[in-house]
């Protein structure tokens, strides 16, 4: 599995980061989470707003931060 | 319904405090607890409803329906969609980037650009609940025009020559537009949605609301009415303009505004000045031109920033004029 986190590097988008790297460590995962914040390729995932989730390769959500929990139940759904 | 938040107010300031009532520290605490407690109990009550409602709004399916449509009518749902859909400057250029990817012109982003910054649930509810729902409608007109206008502008000068390479080599990928689709959402999920949307606005909001609830006070409570009118009057033409220009450097959200504009009201100033104060200092903010510098180039930052003084100022006077 391969977690990207798409942002310019606005607070929003750290925040994001930090949630997702929490989750990984708590669900016991090797994954890596890698940041993504080239505008270009930002763009060419087909979202507008930011921060956004994709694992391999699909976005799972865009324009918000959600809970701890939440963000749990979407990563461990892959 | 909101008579509560003034007897609220009365117990603690008359009952419990016992300050006299003609007293000023009376007037400004006051005004104080029943706006503090009702724009609180507003925010908590319409944030939640509306992350519920929002939960499934994607803002990447605009740019479908924005994509060939008759221009005119673009601008209008460019505002529109501006106006509902929650707006965070570092989302600007992604959206300006993919509506321009998607070949729509400039102006239409342009409009949504503007308009979204005014029009947010949080200002449309605390206008409402504060200045009542003729001048909410009055706010969110004006709103809409102000991007359809401002949008027709842009491309009326043909703004695309003034866009940064970046946003022009978008235009040539645009072949293949990937559309990223959100899936259905329990009740559960929206429900999480709308906590998580309530805590991270409020959490931004409420230092707003109380810097601009306690400078409302003070205004009501110290500041002559006389002053006001008499200085800031409508008989005075250059005080829409200098409203404006104050407005920009006093970057605020509308919750810290909304307060101060009501308290500006009470006191007499006229209707189109407090309005293009409020507009200015929502709408055209330092930290947005500063994203907007890499996907527009300086002539077109400008252009665009004297466009919304000049719009602000001329929808004062207008207003002023009407009188209402």
């Amino acid at each position: 599995m391969k977690i990207q986190i798409l942002g310019t590097g606005c607070t929003k988008c750290n925040q994001l980061f930090a949630l997702t790297e929490k989750a990984v460590q708590d669900l016991e995962l090797s994954v890596e989470v890698e940041k993504v914040s080239d505008i270009n390729e930002i763009v060419a995932f087909g979202i507008m707003t930011i921060p956004a989730l994709v694992i391999d390769g699909d976005v799972k959500f865009a324009g918000n931060v959600p809970s701890l929990s939440n963000l749990k139940e979407i990563i461990k759904k892959g | 319904m909101f008579k509560i938040f003034t007897l609220l107010a009365d117990l603690i300031v008359f009952t419990w405090f016992k300050l006299p009532e003609a007293s000023r520290w009376a007037g400004a605490l006051h005004f104080f607890i029943e706006d503090v407690s009702k724009i609180f109990f507003l925010l908590v009550l319409m944030i939640y409803i509306i992350g519920l409602l929002r939960a499934s709004l994607n803002t990447e399916r605009i740019r479908v329906f924005l994509q060939g449509k008759n221009r005119f009518f673009g601008y209008f749902l460019g505002a529109g969609f501006g106006a509902i859909t929650p707006f965070c400057s570092c989302s600007s250029i992604p959206l300006f980037l993919g509506f321009t990817q998607a070949r729509i012109p400039i102006g239409i982003t342009m409009s949504f650009l503007i308009t979204s910054p005014i029009i947010n649930e949080v200002a449309v509810v605390l206008l409402g609940g504060l200045l009542g729902i003729k001048f909410m409608i009055i706010y969110v007109s004006i709103g809409i025009l102000v991007g359809v206008i401002g949008g027709m502008f842009i491309d009326a000068i043909k703004a695309e020559r003034y866009l940064m390479p970046l946003a022009e080599k978008v235009q040539d990928i645009s072949g293949d537009l990937k559309e990223f689709k959100k899936q259905k959402m329990t009740f559960h999920e929206r429900h999480e949605f709308a906590k998580t949307e309530l805590k991270t606005i409020f959490a931004r909001v409420w230092k707003w609301v109380f810097i601009g609830v306690g400078l409302g006070a003070l205004l009501h409570g110290f500041v002559p009415e006389e002053f006001i009118t008499n200085n800031l009057g409508s008989g005075q033409w250059w005080s829409v303009p200098g409203a404006v220009l104050l407005g920009i450097p006093l970057y605020s959200n509308a919750s810290g505004m909304i307060p101060i504009a009501e308290s500006l009201l009470t006191k007499g100033l006229p209707v189109g000045t407090t309005l293009a104060f409020m507009m200015s200092t929502v709408a055209a903010s330092f930290p947005e031109f500063v994203i907007l510098k890499q996907v527009m180039k300086p002539r077109l930052l400008l252009i665009f920033f004297v466009m919304l003084l000049v719009m602000f100022t001329f929808v004062g006077l207008i207003l002023n004029l009407i009188q209402f």
